[in-house]
C-alpha cells in the first residue's frame, strides 16, 4: 500500500475537505493506485537536473508601482455570500 | 445565405458588401443553439437579447465601415473565461451563482475587436477531465454520435462548432483541453506557446501549463482567431513580451523543404488501427507537399502522464484553495466554526474529479513527500522539455496523433482514472514542453473524426498553421459536417 486510510483523512483536512466514509474510502484505492503510476519516475536519474517551475524561462517581473484605481467595494463583495457593512462576514473564529 | 462552409474572412467580406448582416449570423447561430442544444449540451448560458443586441450596433458599424475582422461575428467562449456581468461558473457547483465582475484578457480582446459573445460552454469542472463528464452542468455530447464523449476539458468549445452553434470559440488547454475535443469532433484547435495569449481572468488550474486556445472550423479561421487574442498583457506577468507575427499573412506558405519529425514513441502497439493509417496517410500528403520526413525520438514521453499529474494536481490543490466559501461562491455551514465552513462549503462544491486532484495534488506538496514527488516530476518535466528542444534543433515541426483512439463512449472510462488520464498521453508532453501545438481534423474513423497534432517550436505557431493549412488545402476532411 502506497497510501493508508489514516493518510488520506489527514490529506483531507490539509485540503480541507470534509469527505464521507465512502469518498475516503474510494479515495485511499485510487489514490493508491495512482500513486503506484507515479512510481515510474523512480526509474530516472536525476541527479543533478535542474527542476523546470516553469516551461519558459523567466526572472521576476517588475512594473513602475504606479495607483490605478481597482475594482471597487461594490463589486468585490457582490459574489460574496455573506456581506454586511462593506465586510465579508465569516463564523466566529475566536470565542 | 448558408455561411457552413464560408470562413469568417469571407463572412467578413459578405456582412461588409452586405449580403448578410451581423443579426442574421446571430440570429442563424442562436437558431442552432434552440434546435440542437438539448441533445449536444454545449451551452451552460445563452446570452440570447444581448448578442442580439451587440450584433444590431456591429451593422450599425459595418454600415458606416468601421469596425475590424471580427466585427458581427458570432463566437461562444468555455465557461472558464470571466465575463463582466455574465455568469461564469468553470462547470463547478461552487460557482453556480458567480457573476464575472471583469473580463479576462482573451476575451476582451475578441469584444473589442467585436466579436459578438453567443454565450458561455460546458466544460469539465475546473478544467479537469477529458471527456466532458466532470461538469455539474451535465455532460456534452458529441455530435456525430451522441452516445459517445466530446473530449474535454474544453469539450463545449468544440461540440458547439461541430453543431454549427458558432463560429469560433475560446477554450483553454492544460493537458490537451483544447486539442483532444477539437480532434474529437473534427474541428481546428489551437493550444499556443505558454506566455503567448494571456491568463488574466481565466480562472486557474495548474498555471505553469495552462494556455488559452482558439477552436475554428479551418485553419484560416484559427489563424484569425490566435492573432486576435495573441499578445503580450501587462496584467498577467507570464504572457511573455515577444511581437505576434501575421498569421493570416503568412498562412499559404507551405511545406516545401521543411523537415517534419515523426516522434517514434508515439507511434505505438495501443495506437488505434484508424488512427494510425489516417496519420500515416497525412504524412504522404506532406511528403507530396515536399515536405521531408524525419524520424526523431523524445525518449522520455512514457513518463510525461506521471510527471503531469504530479504538477497539475500540486498546482490545483493550490490554486483551488481559493473557494473556501468566504468572498465568492456557495457556502455550506451547519454547526461548527470558520473551519468547518469551509470543509462543507468545499465538499459540497466540488465533484469527484476535483476533489481527487486536489487530494493527490496536497498529498504530493505535504510534508515528507515533496522531494519525493513534486520536485522529482519538474526535474522530470526539464528532461521532456529538452527532448522538444533537441528535436527541434533537427526539425522545424513534428506530427504525431491527437489521441490513441477517436472519441470513446460516455461511461467508458469514467470507472478508472488511470485509464482516463492515459488518454492524454500524446497532448500532456507539449503542455509539459511548454511549446505550442494544434490539432486538426485528418480522416475519420467509422463517422468519427481523426486528429491530427502538429508540434512547433517555442513561439512559432506561424509554421504549424501554416503546415495545417497547405494539409486542408489538399484534402476536405473539415469540411465534414455531423448530421445533426
Amino acid at each position: 500500500m502506497k497510501i493508508t486510510r489514516e493518510e488520506v483523512e489527514h490529506v483531507a483536512r490539509l485540503s480541507r475537505l470534509a469527505l464521507d466514509e465512502a469518498e475516503i474510502e474510494a479515495l485511499t484505492g485510487q489514490m493508491d493506485t495512482l500513486l503506484g503510476y507515479v512510481e515510474k519516475l523512480d526509474q530516472l536519474d536525476t541527479e543533478g537536473i535542474v527542476p523546470t517551475a516553469h516551461a519558459v524561462p523567466m526572472e521576476n517581473a517588475f512594473r513602475p508601482d504606479d495607483v490605478k484605481p481597482s475594482i471597487g467595494l461594490e463589486r468585490a463583495l457582490q459574489n460574496a455570500p455573506h456581506s454586511e457593512e462593506g465586510c465579508f462576514v465569516v463564523p466566529k473564529v475566536i470565542e | 445565405m448558408s455561411f457552413s462552409q464560408m470562413s469568417i474572412r469571407q463572412l467578413q467580406q459578405a456582412l461588409r458588401d452586405g449580403k448578410t448582416s451581423s443579426v442574421a449570423l446571430t440570429q442563424a447561430c442562436l437558431e442552432r443553439i434552440a434546435a440542437t442544444d438539448e441533445q449536444i449540451n454545449a451551452f451552460v448560458t445563452v446570452c440570447g437579447d444581448e448578442a442580439l443586441a451587440a450584433a444590431a450596433e456591429a451593422d450599425r458599424q459595418i454600415a458606416a465601415g468601421q469596425g475590424g475582422p471580427l466585427t458581427g461575428i458570432p463566437i461562444a467562449v468555455k465557461d472558464i473565461f470571466n465575463t463582466a456581468g455574465v455568469r461564469t461558473s468553470c462547470g463547478s457547483r461552487i460557482l453556480e451563482n458567480y457573476i464575472a465582475p471583469y473580463d479576462a484578457t482573451a476575451f476582451a480582446r475578441l469584444r473589442e475587436q467585436g466579436a459578438i459573445l453567443l454565450g458561455k460552454l460546458n466544460m469539465d469542472e475546473f478544467a479537469m477531465g477529458s471527456s466532458n463528464e466532470n461538469s455539474a452542468n451535465g455532460p456534452v455530447r458529441n455530435p456525430w454520435d451522441l452516445e459517445r464523449v466530446p473530449g474535454g476539458s474544453s469539450g463545449g468549445s468544440a461540440a458547439a462548432l461541430a453543431s454549427g452553434q458558432a463560429l469560433a470559440t475560446l477554450g483553454t488547454d492544460t493537458g490537451g483541453s483544447i486539442r483532444q475535443p477539437a480532434s474529437f469532433c473534427g474541428v481546428v484547435g489551437v493550444k499556443p506557446t505558454y506566455g503567448r495569449v494571456s491568463r488574466y481572468g481565466v480562472i486557474a488550474y495548474a498555471s505553469s501549463l495552462d494556455q488559452v486556445g482558439p477552436l475554428a472550423r479551418c485553419v484560416e479561421d484559427a489563424a484569425l482567431m490566435l492573432g486576435a487574442v495573441a499578445g503580450y498583457d501587462p496584467a498577467d506577468s507570464t504572457s511573455v513580451d515577444c511581437p505576434v507575427p501575421d498569421y493570416l499573412a503568412s498562412l499559404e506558405a507551405g511545406v516545401k523543404g521543411k523537415k517534419i519529425g515523426l516522434p517514434r514513441e508515439y507511434f505505438i502497439a495501443g495506437l488505434d488501427p484508424a488512427v494510425k493509417q489516417a496519420v500515416e496517410a497525412a504524412i504522404e500528403i506532406y511528403r507530396n507537399l515536399g515536405a521531408e520526413i524525419v524520424e526523431v525520438s523524445l525518449p522520455h514521453t512514457d513518463y510525461a502522464v506521471a510527471c503531469y499529474y504530479l504538477i497539475a494536481t500540486a498546482e490545483a490543490s493550490s490554486n483551488l484553495a481559493r473557494y473556501d466559501g468566504v468572498r465568492f461562491g456557495v457556502r455550506h455551514q451547519g454547526e461548527g466554526g470558520l473551519v468547518q465552513m469551509y470543509e462543507q462549503s468545499r465538499a459540497a462544491g466540488f465533484g469527484d474529479e476535483v476533489k481527487r486532484r486536489i487530494m493527490l495534488g496536497t498529498y504530493a506538496l505535504s510534508s515528507g513527500y515533496y522531494d519525493a514527488y513534486y520536485l522529482k516530476a519538474q526535474k522530470v518535466r526539464t528532461l521532456i522539455r529538452d527532448d522538444f528542444l533537441k528535436a527541434f534543433e533537427q526539425v522545424d515541426l513534428l506530427l504525431t496523433p491527437v489521441s490513441p483512439t477517436a472519441a470513446f463512449k460516455l461511461g467508458e472510462k469514467t470507472a478508472d482514472p488511470l485509464q482516463m488520464y492515459l488518454s492524454d498521453i500524446f497532448t500532456i508532453p507539449v503542455n509539459l514542453a511548454g511549446t505550442c501545438a494544434l490539432s486538426l481534423p485528418c480522416g475519420q474513423d467509422s463517422e468519427l473524426p481523426i486528429g491530427l497534432q502538429l508540434i512547433g517550436k517555442p513561439f512559432d505557431e506561424a509554421t504549424i498553421l501554416q503546415a495545417a493549412r497547405a494539409f486542408e488545402a489538399e484534402t476536405e476532411w473539415h469540411k465534414k459536417t455531423p448530421n445533426i
